[in-house]
């Protein structure tokens, strides 16, 4: 049993939750000097709505123009492209498509077009059915028109917020997960209690997501906003699918949704989602094969060569969605507390300039710390498909998972590494192990063994 | 780069390759080479703890880690060369492969190379299986894995998917460890598995559930139940700790799908001909790949089979610039095997196709070419039931038109 930690020392800033969002946080505020502390109520990092998504690095061309949301998107997604080859993270750069399956669609095309440029996305540009077709043969040819936005790219969703929290670390902040915030007082400093005891804080950032209104009411008495969980459901289908499209399909969104999108991962596979469907718990990340059906008949519309494919996975994500339109960040400065939530379906895209964002808040409140001069960057997961992989070079113990090639070498990395996973979801995220499409036919019993006494759940316990 | 050469490159240890391997040196083929990704070879058997294996092919009862041993060890006396730790990872035309090994890469130059990657089960998600997405959901396969090869307990009261042959194993399994199934889950209104319908003395305290719709895994971090639909539409719930989803046989194909040849869609497998080639006549296919799913001891002999015609290949190529399809066209069949008939003779083709049905279905099943009926026999069957029907009557070097099985007046 490791000693509790010291409650006597006073972090700087405290941040709830490590989904995508807290490990941007944690990293802005250790590389500017902060004494940074991350509370995770679950076993993992990314465990709550930053655990499923459709892993696009997003311009925010169709956000509302002058929106939080907006200034956040294009700060982060200018960031992800200044940091990531210092931190090793992959980008595929595709672009997207949206396409007009009706006239009514079509009616909006010039309007979506508008609102992109407003938004500084300047290149993006009005396309033919034509040029659409010879862009994309594969699609149905009931499409009608679109435009392109170049500028959208895929990324590895996980690896990201791993990079951003393992170079918190590397420069100093403390990560405890398994620790729930449970209340807490200011009095000039922050005093939390949290499920692992005290802790003290000189400033409160909230980034609980799912969860962002139940910390504010539990510190603060009262939340401005109230968490509508939106699940969205998804089918990916088998690699060698990933063929059939080089862009992103998106479709026309509506006002409560981006809408059912094709979109290749950088893991190699092509899926189909989100659905958007509002619902009470904020937890239960349910599929329903009806729904997953429909997801699948929906992509074959638009891309019928998918009907030759089987599906590797289906999965459901929830977004922390809320009653407002925009993003709920918001400062209490007497308080030193800052809540940044609603962060929902883009979060992924914005979450380095939601950092930023709150970092100006910050310091417009007299906060400054010395940013470091040379902050370390850690060692990434690689597990991008389209870039090189721990399997092409020598010395790698031999393959565990064959569908995803991963080796033993890579999991033994992640399991003695600056943040060991503690659940088989946390080294599934990490090195991809039993994402393939056999979903672990091959791969659960030697893992099983290479795992044991470092999951818990266990993948199985020893037969005594 | 390392460049390696042999004479027969096998991919995959299981039954098949090591029964191909083995005949072959029988026959006095030299340079015979299995590329096994596993960290031992044998295949599926190996973590089949039970019986019934050999009896026909080595005439004992064998469980099935025992029987891949033995496939193993025959290999090895014949003078085959076994790598195991090695991992195709590309099918290159003229029987070339790219391999990985802890070791590093190569590149393997063969005369033939045969594919014997052998089976696996649907996952929850090719099923279309809701509900929330907790550990302990596993394949018979992995739950197999994990206790005889592993010695590891993924559960204590799990429930069974499926009641197909190896759905019955996985009872089997879970007793072995002190596992108590809660019951079997199974879509249609009857067991799958015929055999089963004698009295099954481990199937004891284990209830069926028949015509069972919607499935959905309860449970968070691990499995607390799992619901269903009955016939009426009622739900129920039983509670549990884990799932086992069992059967719905798929061919283990991802090499062939990222490669040149082509795939069947009936199948899941290569696309073949007669003498078991795929569309690169360099490349040869056998065992359970070719379509789910087979026993160990038929694969066993379509494999001894199979090296016979690449040994005829080796010393005589067989022809095969001419050819025509033969297909499944009726919705009520699910695939026909070969996919494509060699209009040249040679020794050692396959006497028989192989058929099964897509729903139960009796009447007329006929083999027609261009309007001309070859062949024809009444039919009486369902899905999982293999049919064998003659390929001579097929055999005309004036047939033009692809030959099409489909049932009249079903």
């Amino acid at each position: 049993m490791p000693a509790l930690p010291d409650s006597s020392e006073i972090f700087d800033v405290v941040i709830i939750g490590a989904g995508v969002v807290g490990c941007a946080m944690a990293r802005r505020f250790a590389l500017d000097g902060a004494r940074v502390l991350v509370l995770e109520k679950a076993a993992e990092v990314l465990d709550g709505a930053s655990k499923a998504n459709s892993a696009i690095l997003h311009t925010g061309f169709d956000a509302p123009p002058g929106s939080v949301e907006q200034k956040c998107i294009a700060d982060g997604y200018r960031e992800y492209l200044e940091i990531r080859e210092s931190l090793g993270l992959p980008l595929l750069k595709t672009g997207a498509m949206v396409l007009a399956w009706d006239e009514a669609q079509l009616a909006q095309l010039l309007v979506l077009v508008a609102k992109a440029h407003k938004n500084g996305v300047a290149d993006v540009a009005m396309l033919t059915r034509a040029e659409i077709l010879v862009q994309e043969p594969h699609l149905s040819e009931s499409v009608k028109g679109g435009f392109v936005v170049p500028g959208e790219y895929l990324i590895d969703p996980w690896a990201s917020a791993h990079a951003y929290i393992l170079q918190a670390m590397a420069n100093g902040a403390e990560l405890r997960r398994n620790c729930e915030v449970l209340s807490g007082r200011f009095d000039g400093v922050w005093r939390l209690n949290t499920s692992q005891g005290a802790v003290r804080a000189k400033q409160v950032i909230n980034c609980a997501g799912l969860y962002g209104d139940v910390i504010d009411q539990r510190l603060l008495g009262s939340s401005d906003f109230k968490i509508k969980p939106r699940k969205g459901q998804f089918v990916v289908f088998d690699k060698p699918a990933s063929k059939l499209a080089r862009a992103v399909i998106l479709p026309v969104p509506t006002k409560t949704t981006k809408g059912v999108v094709i979109f290749r991962t950088i893991f190699g596979n092509i899926a189909v989602g989100p659905t958007a469907e509002e619902q009470e718990s904020r937890t239960d990340a349910s599929t329903e094969a009806e729904t997953l059906k429909e997801l699948r008949r929906k992509g074959i519309e638009m891309l019928p060569g998918l009907a030759d494919y089987e599906v590797t996975t289906t999965y459901a994500g929830l977004r922390p969605a809320t009653e407002h339109h925009d993003y709920q960040i918001s400062q209490r400065a007497a308080q030193n507390y800052i809540t940044v939530g609603g962060i929902r379906s883009t979060g992924l895209s914005a979450a380095l300039g939601v950092a930023r964002h709150v970092a100006g808040l910050n310091a417009r409140a007299g906060f400054s710390g010395k940013p470091l001069k040379k902050p370390v960057c850690p060692a990434p997961d690689r597990l991008s498909n389209y870039h090189p992989r721990d399997w092409e070079s020598a010395g790698h113990g031999g393959i565990i998972c064959h569908c995803e090639l991963v080796t033993k070498r890579e999991i033994l990395a992640a399991l003695n590494g600056p943040m060991p996973p503690t659940t088989l979801q946390g080294l599934k995220r990490r090195t991809r192990v039993c994402m393939g499409r056999c979903q672990g036919f091959y791969c659960t019993g030697p893992l099983a063994t290479l795992t044991q006494g470092r999951l818990d759940p266990a993948i199985g316990e020893p037969d005594e | 780069m390392n460049s390696l050469s042999c004479n027969i490159a096998i991919v995959g240890g299981g039954t098949a390759g090591l029964a191909l391997a083995t005949e072959l040196k029988r026959l006095g083929v030299e340079g015979v080479t299995v590329l096994e990704r596993a960290p031992e070879a044998g295949g599926v058997p190996r973590h089949c703890g039970h019986y019934p294996f050999g009896l026909r092919e080595f005439k004992r009862l064998f469980k099935g880690p025992d029987y891949a041993r033995k496939l193993v060890k025959n290999a090895r006396v014949a003078g085959v060369d076994i790598r195991t730790d090695t991992t195709v990872t590309r099918l290159h035309p003229n029987a070339r492969l790219s391999l990985n090994t802890p070791e590093g890469d190569y590149e393997l130059q063969a005369q033939r190379v045969v594919l014997c990657t052998g089976v696996r089960e649907s996952s929850r998600a090719q099923r279309f299986i809701g509900g929330q997405r907790p550990m302990g959901v596993l394949a018979t396969g992995a739950l197999q894995s994990m206790v005889f090869l592993n010695q590891k307990r993924p559960f204590r009261r799990p429930v069974i998917l499926g009641t197909e042959l190896v759905s019955f194993s996985a009872i089997m399994t879970c007793r072995h460890m002190g596992m108590r199934p809660q019951a079997m889950l199974e879509a249609n209104s009857r067991v799958t598995v015929r055999q089963i319908m004698r009295p099954f003395p481990a199937l004891k305290g284990v209830p069926i559930r028949f015509n069972a719709q919607n499935i959905r895994i309860i449970g968070d971090k691990t499995v607390k139940a799992v619901e269903y639909g009955d016939a009426t539409g009622q739900r129920h719930r039983i509670e549990a700790d884990g799932v086992i989803i069992s059967g719905q046989f798929r061919p283990e194909s991802a090499l062939l799908h990222a490669s040149h040849l082509a795939v069947d869609a009936g199948t899941g497998g290569p696309s073949i001909d007669q003498y078991g080639r795929a569309s690169d006549p360099s490349y040869f296919c056998t065992g359970n790949l070719l379509r789910p799913v087979e026993t160990s001891s038929w694969c066993w002999h379509e494999a001894v089979e199979t090296a016979g015609r690449i040994v005829q290949d080796l010393a005589a190529p067989i022809g095969g610039a001419e050819s025509i399809a033969l297909c499944a066209a009726d919705p009520a069949i699910k695939f026909a095997l070969p996919q494509r008939l060699v209009k040249s003779e040679a020794p050692g083709a396959m006497k028989q196709m192989q058929l099964r049905l897509a729903q139960p279905a009796s009447g007329y099943l006929s083999a027609i070419s261009g309007g001309q009926t070859l062949w024809g026999d009444f039919i009486e069957s369902r899905p999982e039931r293999r049919i064998l029907a003659p390929l001579s009557p097929l055999l005309k070097p004036t047939l033009t038109a692809p030959v099409e099985m489909r049932f009249l007046g079903r």
